[in-house]
């Protein structure tokens, strides 16, 4: 076994180019729990957690993006600035695991691992984020909803890199909830994000472990945007209810060793009507559009 | 050019080289020799480098036992591969205090009687430190949420709490009389 440690993404990508079979490693916080356990082995392994760009962030009010470098740490994701751009990915980022984890734990392993439970991804799913990907002489682009094809299964090739993400900063409520078995060291058992965007009148709606990839709610997106008062903050409550039930009908869960399939439907529709109900909190009378 | 512990060759066999490597723990720097490159930071400092402060029980990151500073960051000696905190200052427990001269957290879980069985003590004292470093005045909430990472199945956590409040309180203290 071979371990090479870059500080430069030029050194990390010469490396991977040298040997596209090793095994990216950042925080450890998947990665070493395979190894100790020895549910996976690494011929040779390339840590990027010390690579200045990969550590770094840039906000870019022209275009109203951030771009968050792969290594930026679960812990400088919950704290300002970082918190007040993307306030759901703040929200997500303060339920994982715990502080040791979050100190080590970057966004670009949780994108790498691509679990339907992974905190940061529902949030990625709902904004519609970009996945950044480089290899030596290559940069490519994946749409996030593009970017995990099954459980633990993502469309990065040997030899590449995940550099970042990029999220648009909306203008709007934004909230991630997740359910599980306590508070703190949990894994969801059913997560969701709700993001209103103001300017272009949408509502996005986003669900972890309920399917094999984090899924999207497009029919409840539409009930609550086609209902909802942008300027004044209010949504007709009866669709609240609509609107819990559409994102329940959208889930695709299954019977774990965590969870049933119909605690997991019923755990969203919930999550939903509470997220949209605090999106729009003043709420209306029943028909009401005023 | 990578600054890396350049260890030998790349093969199926898991069994890795002996490459040499140093790691600056509790502020020197220490060889480990004879060591596979695999091999978790925990491992290191105890089976390598002798230091057995940090327990080692879960070594998946949920128990906190083996929690340990690598450049001031609070992390689970268990999830670091020893190899890539090379050029990193690590401290462990043995670097909070000298035996016989603990430290005021080390004593305060002593007075408070936040020590049962002793295995979860050095990493909550290690994450005790982080935490008042980073904020002197926790709420409950807060030292709560700070240490949900070091499981403890003896005291029931509520003689751990009362042992931060002790030093929060006793340092504050400390402070104001300085300046008075
Ligand atoms: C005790 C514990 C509790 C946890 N709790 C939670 C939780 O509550 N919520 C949650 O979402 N997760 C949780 N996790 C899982 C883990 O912390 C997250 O998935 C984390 O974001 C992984 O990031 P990392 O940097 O540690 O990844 P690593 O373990 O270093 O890597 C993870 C995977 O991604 C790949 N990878 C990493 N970086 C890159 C890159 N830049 N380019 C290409 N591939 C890359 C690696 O090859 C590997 O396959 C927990 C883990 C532990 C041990």
């Amino acid at each position: 076994m071979s371990v090479t440690v870059a500080l430069t993404l030029d050194e990390a990508l010469t490396a991977l180019a040298t040997d596209p079979a090793a095994t990216v490693l950042a925080g450890g916080t998947d990665l070493m729990v395979e190894l100790n356990g020895g549910h996976r082995r690494a011929a040779s392994v390339v840590a990027v957690n010390r690579v200045r760009e990969l550590r770094s962030w840039r906000h870019d009010p022209a275009a109203g993006t951030l771009w968050l470098g792969a290594a930026v740490t679960y812990t400088e994701i919950a704290q300002e600035p970082i918190a007040a751009l993307v306030p759901a990915l703040a929200q997500a980022a303060r339920t994982v695991g715990s502080p040791q984890i979050r100190n080590a734990a970057t966004l670009g392993g949780n994108v790498g691992t691509a679990s339907p439970a992974g905190d940061g991804l529902p949030v990625l799913a709902a904004l519609d984020a970009v996945v950044h990907l480089a290899s030596a002489g290559a940069t490519r682009d994946v749409p996030f909803a593009e970017f995990a094809t099954g459980p633990k299964r993502t469309v990065l090739q040997p030899g590449e890199l995940i550099t970042g993400v990029t999220v648009p900063v909306l203008h709007g409520y934004q909230g991630y909830s997740k359910v599980g078995v306590r508070n703190a060291m949990v894994i969801a058992t059913a997560s969701a994000c709700l993001a209103v965007d103001v300017a272009s009148r949408s509502v996005r709606f986003a669900m972890g472990s309920v399917g094999p990839v984090i899924l999207r709610a497009p029919e409840a997106e539409a009930i609550a945007a086609a209902a909802a008062d942008f300027d004044a903050g209010t949504i007709p409550s009866e669709v609240v209810e609509r609107f819990g039930a559409a994102a329940g009908a959208a889930a695709r869960p299954i019977d774990d060793h965590r969870s049933t399939a119909a605690y997991r439907r019923r755990a969203i529709e919930v999550l939903a009507r509470r997220l949209l109900a605090r999106a729009f909190p003043a709420g209306a009378p029943i028909g009401g559009d005023a | 050019m990578s600054p890396t512990p350049d260890a030998g060759e790349i093969g199926a066999d898991h069994v890795g080289t002996n490459q040499i490597y140093v790691l600056h723990v509790n502020g020197q720097d220490r060889e480990v020799r004879d060591a596979w490159v695999g091999e978790s930071l925990l491992y290191v400092l105890r089976e390598r480098l002798g230091l057995m402060g940090s327990k080692g029980a879960c070594e998946q990151g949920e128990c906190g036992s083996c929690s340990v500073l690598v450049d001031d960051e609070l992390v689970c000696g268990c999830l670091v591969l020893a190899a890539t905190a090379v050029g990193q200052r690590i401290v462990t427990i043995e670097g909070i205090a000298p035996v016989g001269a603990p430290s005021d957290v080390q004593q305060a879980f002593v007075d408070a009687g936040a020590v049962q069985c002793g295995f979860c003590t050095p990493g909550l004292i290690m994450a005790t430190h982080a935490l008042l470093d980073r904020s002197p005045e926790p709420t409950e909430y807060e030292i709560r949420e700070e240490l949900s990472g070091n499981v403890c199945r003896c005291t029931g956590y509520g003689r751990i709490i009362d042992a931060v409040q002790r030093v929060a309180v006793a340092r504050r203290g400390a402070t104001s009389g300085g300046a008075s």
